[in-house]
Order: C-alpha cells, then structure tokens, then sequence
C-alpha cells in the first residue's frame, strides 16, 4: 500500500516531463525501427558486395564481403550511373514547370461563376490517381500505331514518333506524363492561397493603378510565397522520387536511357536481373545525399520559423 | 481578389471564359477521358483501328465484367483495402499521440524529434527497400498484408507527425494550461481536451493517407509476390502484361483501380483539400 | 538484432505466419499466366491430385515478367514446396547459395537417367540433379506465307537469300523482320542465332560464359552480320512488346519473325492458320558450321526451405513421367523431355521436334546462359543496337566493361 502511494507520488511530480515519451513511444519506436535504423543499415550494405542470397541476411555479412569504397568506385565508373544522374537533373528542372504552371491554372479558376468548385475538383482529379494508372494512361497516349497523340503528330508531321521508343524523347514523355498530376497539386496549392490573400492590399495596390502583372508580380506573389514554398519542396522531392511512371511506362528503356537514380536503384538490387544489394545501396545512398541537401534546407527554413514564432 | 472576378468584366469577355471553362477542362483530362472511353468500347472496334472515333457500340458491361471474371482485380481491390484501411487507422493514431507530445510539452530533444520525423518523411524509398525487406524477411512478414502495414504506418507517422503537432499548435494553448491547473492527468487532457478537437486534422489525414497508401506501387512491387497479398498497383502491372494489347481491358482495368481514391476525394473533398494545402497559406 | 527477435515473437504472438503447407499440402509457386500454360498447369495439377488422392497442391500463379524478381526472395524468406524455374546457368546462383534441394534421388529412383537423358547435362552441378525439366520447346523463323506469295520472296536458304528478300520486302513496304524488345529478352533471339551462325556453338558459349570478350573482332563480326538486316527491323520495335509485333506478322505489316514456338498460340489468335503461318530454321550464315538451335527447357525444383519435401518429390515424379509430360505438352503446343512421351502432332510442334533432334547442340537462350546481371547488359545492347547500329563500338565496349565485372 505504502509503496503504491510512493509509485503514485513518482507518477504524480514527474508526470510532465515523462507524459511526452509516453506519447512519443509508439510512433517513435515504429519510425525508428522501419526508417531511420534502414538508413544507417543501407549505408552499412554499400560497403559490402552482397547479392542477397549468401549469406542470407544483412547481418551475417562478413569481412568476406566487405568491400570498402568498391560499390562507389564502380559507380563512378559506371555509364548507367551518369545517364541516371542526368535524367534526375532533367527531372528536377522540368519537373519545377508545374509551379508556374499550376499558378497559371489556378488563376484562371479563380472566379466566382455558377459551377467552378465543380471545375476545380475536375481539375485536381489527375492527382487523386495513382502514377501506375497515370503511367498507363500516357502510355497509351503514346502508344505507336493508335495513340492519339502519336496520331496527332503522324497527321501534323508525317513523321510516325514513338516517343516512348526514342532516347531522345523518351524521358520527356515520362516528365510530361508527372507533369500533368503534379501541375493539379501546385495549383490546389495556389488555390488556397489565393483564397487568402489580403483584399484589402489588392485593393489599394489596384487604387495606385498596378494592373495584371505588376499587380501580380508585387502584391500577389509575396502573398502567395508559402504556397510556392510548399509547391516547390513537394515538387523537388516528388521528381526525385520518380520512379512509378519510369517503371510503368519504359522499365528504364530504350535501353537504359530512362533510367533515374530511383530505378537504377532498383533494377540493380531487387528486379529480375539485378541482385547487386550492395551496389544497389551504394546509388541509394547517392540519392539520399542529393535528397539531403533539399531536406536540409526545408528543415532549416522551418528552423527558422519555428524561433520566430 | 486576384485576378480582377470576372462579373465585372465586359459581358463578351464574361461569356468567353465560360466557354473557355468546359474546352479547358476536357483538354486537362483527354488522356482520362480518352481511357474512359476506350473502356467501354467493343474489342472489335480496337481491331479495326477504330480508337478515338465513337465507339460503335457500347461495350463497358462486357469490359468490365471480363476484367472482373478473367483477372484477380477482385482480390487486388480487396488487397489494398486491407493494406490501406490499417495503415489509415494506426498512422493517424499513432501520430494524434506523438503530434500531442510534441506541440504541447516543452522539452529538450523536443526540435531534434520533431525534424526528425519531417526528415525521414522525404527520405527516398530505396534507401530503406533492402533493410526493411530484410527485416519482414527475418520477422516473417514479407509478402504479407501485415509486413506491407507494419512499414506503411511506421513510414506515414513522418508526415502525420508534422501535420498532427502543427494543427495542435494551432489550437489555443490556454485550454490545456487551465485543465493542468485542476489537476487533469495529462493523459486525460489529451483524450477528453485535446482530441475531441482534433477531428478535422484526423479527417482530413484519414483521406490523404488513404490515397498515398492506395496508390503506392513501390512497396507493393518489392514487398509483395502473391495474388493473395498484392495490392491493386502491383497487380494493375501483371495485367498490362497479361492483356498486352487488349486496351479495352488495361482500360477498365485502369478505371476500376482509380475509383476508390476518387470516390474518396469528391466524398470528403473538403478535408483532402485541408490536408494538402496545410502551411500553403501560413507561415 | 535482438529487437528483430522480440518483433519476431510478438509477430508470431498475434497468430501472423506466411503461407505455411498443411501436412498433405505441397505449395506450388510458379509463372504460367499466360492462357495455354495456365491451363496446361491446371491439368497437371489435377492430374496430380487424382493420382495421390493424399496430397492436395496450393498452386501461387505468379505473373511471368515479375516471377523471376519474386523467386530470389521467396527461395530466402517463404520457400514454397515446389518452384518453376529453368536449367543451366540460370540455376547455378541457387544452387550455390544452396536454396535449391539436390533431387538425384528422384532421378535414379524413377529411372529418369534414362528418360530424361537429353536434358541431363542441363540439369546437373557437380555430378548431382537438381530440378526436373518437362518442356522445352524451338525457336526459329515464323514467317507470314501470304506476305511472301504477295511479294514473290521465297523462304530462304541462307544468309544472302535472307538479305535479299529483306530488299524486296522493304521495297513492298513491309517490315522483313518484326520484333518487340520492350521487355528485352525478343531481341536476344536474334543475337544467339546470328552469333551461333557465324561463329559456332562453341564460340557463342565461351561468350556467354565470359571465356571471349565481346570485344573480340568474331564478336564485331557477326554484329556486322545483323547490320545487314537492321534497315529491315520494324521501327519503333523497342517501344512494343512482343505480343504486339505478333500481331504485325498477323496482319501482314511484317514478313518475318524470330520467336519461339509458344507465339504460334498468338498468331493464331491473330487470325493465322496452319496454311499462311510458316516456320522456317534459321538461315546459314557461315557455310559448314554446325547448326545449333535455342531451345530453352522449363524445369520444376525443391527449394531446400520446402516443408514437405516427400510429398513434394512425388509431384517431380509424377512431372517427370511419360504419361504427364504427354498430356502437358500437348495443351502447351510444346515438346516433351521424357523420350518415352508422345510428341504432338501439331505441325509446328512436328517441326520443332525434327530441328532439335537433328540439331548438332542445343543453347537456352541468352538470358539463362548468360549470368543474369551480363544478360541484362547485353540485351540493353542489342535493343540499342537494332535502333542505331552506328553505336556498335560503343555497345561492345559497355559490354566488355559489365563482363569485367560481372566474370570477375
């Protein structure tokens, strides 16, 4: 009973500083054990030369195996490595096309007219579809022989293009094919932000005589800089991350030249010709550092909001 | 409002933007409608190079149900409902308690949990495919529902997490300094103060990770093999190998796999919108 | 890893397990979604079960590009009893990790030395047995008769003959010869041949093995040879899947097509018949070198993690007899191993039948003599290489990079 009343007393005055882990516990233990640990592990396997079968798990890995810098020694000197890094720039750079274009669309929804919610749900649909059945979708598009856009071209040109059998062209399909979901998710966010700009400023900016784009470029878009902050770190990640469409629409081909550092990945440690698990993690981990540098900045600016507020 | 609401322009400019409003969208989602349609056409109507033009007859009942009779679609919905409607209930669950710990008390490591979680939510999934593979391998869940639910929750806890804690810190703080005053227990704080009002950020992650989680393919590829385990995206890939060129199957096929997160989002269209655009407008 | 352990106990606590075998039960992985195998599989299975009423058979029908990414990790982790896979060097990584069961006792107790003799050597690793195959099957030229009436090309004789037809064809606007490389392996064909028609058998097998490098000037040769036919290769072939360039041939855009014999299913569905679909060998290319086919065989195997192992030899058994491997391959359209088994008397399956037997060597197909990772490599090449011969020098020294690696 006495010892009862000691354990209350503990709970009762250290109650506040323990409540958090308590909460915490759950989440964190999961986070912990399926996310951050994994990355520590990964980094581990790029060291070694493991194809997954012997041994049979990562921690039976031995000396035998181990291969130092190796995996990225290789990589350096690899041709479908440098093709993936380029595509990845590629994507970065035109993925970013869905932040002005997305504006655009946004501000041209932005009317009160009979209907237009229903028009702005419409056109948010793309991105409530998974990429495999937007994958599917443009490769159809595509298609040589019967897709509409092919046919399109053949009409205009004469020329028969198949864009998703064409190194040159091949990538850019893919792009244009996130584009299309990513361009609907920049502009719900311009929406909302849009929804909550000062009238008042818009107002009195219009009363000084700023019209369209000055009026647009001074008042509006300061406004709006959350929604692009956002816009801009979903749209990084999301074109690093690319690797449903690549794998959906080319599995990497024509041979290789759509690869990203996604599939690379991929294709070298878990598909049907690629048991490198060490290697495999070596190009993870490329990624992970480029990934890294957005993630730092994202951090650092919420860093920095949270002192201010 | 930005730009200029367009009642107050001339009557023909007014009438061209409605216009513009219908020929704009059908533009936005011809490659959607072009599927759509093919869907629902005869096969017949494919084999005579008849692919965009009216389909000659309308087809969708045998489409659909062919797709239905001669593929596993069935079990692949049915797979990623149960892959999807745990990870909703346990991530958003999990992240009420560690959103709480983390916007109300003040300790410490408070921050370095915190950017924690943001930063593990933007990782890229390769660089946890080999270990957590190898861990489901260990604890006998690989290729199973619960392996893919285990990694789904523990992954979705990131972005929960942060959504969760800033919601909360929105919320005025002053509520939970009076009931510590009484003398509430904190956990009674939480169950009976705090979540009550959390419903609409619950709703509207509830909706978000339904979508990401359904429309994941990823994990799906590299941690499940059966037709018993494989959640629709995984599965939508073994029947565009399987149909090749019948189109008007892939279609359907298409189709019935996007259902699910569309009629989710026009039904709770609101609370989605909320969950996207959170810190779009703030900050 | 001691948290791994607790995980593991706590899994097992809830009532979770992968997909165990009841006592009686063989689980079955295998990758025959395609229509004919699937139902040559159902058969077998039935089959199976009347003849050991004890033994019921939970079949996992895996589909067929995404098997052989799916094998690597069941083998490891969820080993079912009985698993499809193919002979040669595309065992040899299991076998040496020891995820496939030694099954020499099923070969001597079933006499299957004897009966299964063509394919032993396929099926052997130092000196023991380690699956059972039950069908192979050729490949070779199917070419479209009613194209070749129409242009006035006869089939050809050899080499020269072939790239001359190709003109005439060209000049018809037709495509000589069709292919779909999306998923790689369609253009492999292509290769084999070409390099086993002019370089030899022996040659073809150093290089895939890594004993020749593919800088090797043979190598650029027989390059050099498909070069001839690359104006002639229907366009856009790395955007199509096979299926796809089947149906050229079907519908008469395409004269020819390097495929195996389980596309005549395809091109029947097609709208071709036994009177406008022909077969043909594939042509000489260097006069006096002995004619070498590709003839892939499909095996079953005992995962060494199996847990029913006994009952799971009674089914490689039952495989392996004369009676099942007849009644299998006649619904595949494909040929026995079992020299005791009936052969179909389909016309092509006739064909096949008289090429392999009078065959001077059979090879399995690049992507299972080649190790995976070469095979990869190298198919990615050939794709590349019908779509910009010009790139050849550039090709082979990739080529030569990757087999440094992967032979090393």
């Amino acid at each position: 009973m006495a010892q009862q009343a000691v354990r209350n007393s503990f709970w009762k005055t250290n109650q506040k500083a323990l409540a958090p882990w308590l909460f915490l516990a759950p989440g964190m233990i999961m986070f912990l054990i399926y996310v951050i640990f994994p990355i520590i592990e990964s980094i581990y396997i790029s060291f070694f030369n493991w194809d997954g079968l012997a041994p049979a798990h990562i921690s039976q890995l031995t000396s035998k195996e181990f291969v130092g810098l190796g995996n990225y020694r290789d990589l350096l000197d690899d041709d479908s490595f440098y093709t993936s890094l380029w595509n990845n720039l590629k994507w970065l750079v035109l993925y970013m096309l869905a932040v002005p274009i997305g504006l655009f669309v946004a501000l041209f929804l932005n009317q009160k007219v009979p209907g237009i919610r229903l028009y702005k749900s419409l056109f948010f649909f793309p991105f409530v579809i998974s990429q495999v059945v937007v994958g599917l979708l443009f490769s159809w598009f595509y298609a040589p022989g019967f897709g509409p856009l092919y046919a399109i071209i053949k009409s205009m040109t004469g020329s028969e293009t198949a864009i998703l059998a064409s190194d040159t062209m091949a990538t850019y399909g893919i792009i244009l094919a996130g584009l299309w979901p990513q361009t609907a998710y920049c502009m719900i966010l311009y929406l909302t932000g849009l929804n909550n700009i000062n009238p008042e400023q818009v107002e009195a900016a219009r009363m000084d005589g700023a019209r369209g784009l000055t009026l647009l470029w001074n008042i509006i878009l300061p406004q709006l800089r959350p929604a692009t902050f956002i816009a801009i770190v979903v749209t990084v990640i999301g074109s690093l991350r690319s690797f449903d469409l690549v794998s959906i629409m080319t599995g990497g081909g024509p041979y290789g030249s759509t690869r990203v550092l996604s599939y690379f990945m991929f294709e070298q440690a878990l598909s049907e010709y690629g048991t490198a698990m060490g290697y495999g993690a070596a190009i993870a981990f490329v990624l992970f550092a480029i990934m890294m540098i957005f993630i730092s900045f994202f951090i650092y600016r919420m860093l920095q909001q949270e002192r201010n507020s | 409002m930005f730009p200029k609401p367009i009642e107050k322009s001339a009557p023909w400019v007014q009438t061209a933007y409605k216009l513009s409003l219908p020929i704009a969208l059908i533009l936005w989602l011809l490659p959607l409608i072009g599927i759509a349609m093919t869907s629902v056409r005869p096969a017949a109507d494919l084999a005579a190079g008849n692919y965009f033009g009216m389909p000659s007859g309308f087809a969708g009942v045998e489409n659909y149900s062919a797709v239905f009779k001669n593929s596993n679609i069935g079990y692949y919905i049915l797979n990623s409902f149960k892959v999807t409607l745990p990870t909703v209930l346990f991530a958003v669950g999990l992240s009420c308690l560690s959103g709480f710990a983390l916007a109300v008390y003040k300790f410490k490591s408070n921050l370095i949990v915190f950017f924690m979680f943001v930063a593990g939510n933007f990782v890229p999934f390769q660089i946890l495919a080999i270990p957590v593979r190898d861990l489901s391998v260990q604890l006998g869940l690989y290729n199973t529902t619960m392996g893919l639910v285990m990694f789904h929750v523990a992954f979705q806890t990131g972005f929960c997490t942060l959504f969760m804690r800033n919601f909360i810190k929105s919320l005025p703080f002053a509520l939970v300094e009076s009931a510590r005053v009484e003398g509430v227990s904190e956990f009674k704080i939480f169950w009976h103060i705090v979540l009550p009002l959390m419903r609409p950020a619950i709703a509207a992650l509830s909706v978000l990770v339904f979508t990401f989680i359904w429309n994941d393919y990823f994990w799906a590829t590299v941690m499940a093999q059966d037709a018993s385990v494989k959640p629709v995206t995984a599965g939508m890939n073994e029947l565009k190998g399987q149909y090749k060129v019948a189109w008007e199957l892939i279609s359907a096929a298409s189709i019935i796999a996007a259902l699910p997160p569309v009629a989710m989002f026009f039904l709770m269209q609101k609370h989605f919108i909320a969950g996207l655009t959170l810190g779009a407008t703030k900050g | 890893m001691k948290y791994m352990k607790t995980l593991a106990g706590l899994a097992l606590g809830l009532g979770l397990s992968a997909s165990t075998a009841m006592a009686g039960e063989i689980v079955l992985n295998s990758d025959q979604t395609d229509p004919a195998p699937k139902k040559a599989m159902e058969e077998l299975i039935a089959g199976f079960e009347k003849a050991n009423p004890d033994v019921k058979v939970k079949w996992n029908n895996i589909d067929h590009e995404g098997y052989k990414a799916a094998i690597r990790n069941f083998l490891t982790a969820d080993a079912p009893d009985v698993a499809a896979w193919y002979a040669g060097n595309r065992m040899a990584p299991f076998v040496k990790a020891g995820l496939f069961e030694d099954v020499s006792d099923v070969w001597k107790d079933n006499g299957l030395d004897e009966q299964l003799k063509s394919a032993a050597a396929s099926m052997t690793i130092d000196g023991k047995k380690w699956g059972v195959p039950y069908t192979y099957y050729q490949w070779g030229i199917y070419y479209n008769k009613d194209v070749y009436k129409k242009v006035g090309v006869e089939p050809a004789k050899n080499w020269a003959e072939f790239v001359a037809g190709c003109e005439k064809f060209k000049a018809a606007g037709i495509d000589c010869l069709t292919t779909g490389t999306k998923a790689l392996w369609p253009g492999a064909g292509i290769f084999d041949y070409i390099d086993m028609r002019t370089n030899g058998y022996e040659f073809h097998m150093d290089l895939t093995a890594g004993k020749v490098k593919w800088t090797d000037p043979k190598v650029k040769a027989a390059f050099a040879e498909w070069a001839k036919i690359t104006p002639y290769i229907s366009a856009n072939a790395a955007a199509i899947d096979w299926q796809d360039a089947a149906a050229l041939l079907s519908q008469g855009k395409a004269a020819n097509y390097v495929m195996g014999n389980f596309a005549v299913d395809t091109f029947k569905k097609g709208g071709m018949t036994n009177d406008n679909l022909g077969f043909m060998l594939f042509p000489e290319i260097t006069a006096g070198i002995p004619r070498a086919e590709e003839a892939p065989t499909d095996t079953f195997h005992i995962p060494s993690g199996a847990k029913n192992k006994a009952d799971a030899k009674k089914f490689l058994a039952y495989l392996a007899s004369a009676d099942a491997q007849t009644a299998m391959n006649k619904t595949l359209g494909q040929l026995p191993v079992n020299n005791k088994a009936t052969v179909g008397d389909d016309p092509f399956i006739q064909a096949g039948f008289k090429e392999l037997s009078s065959a001077y060597a059979l090879a399995q197909f690049f992507d299972r003599d080649a190790p995976a990772d070469m095979a990869k490599a190298g198919m990615e090449g050939f794709q590349e290489f019908m779509a910009k011969p010009e790139n050849i020098d550039a090709i082979l020294a990739r080529l030569q990079k990757v087999a440094d690696k992967v032979y090393k």
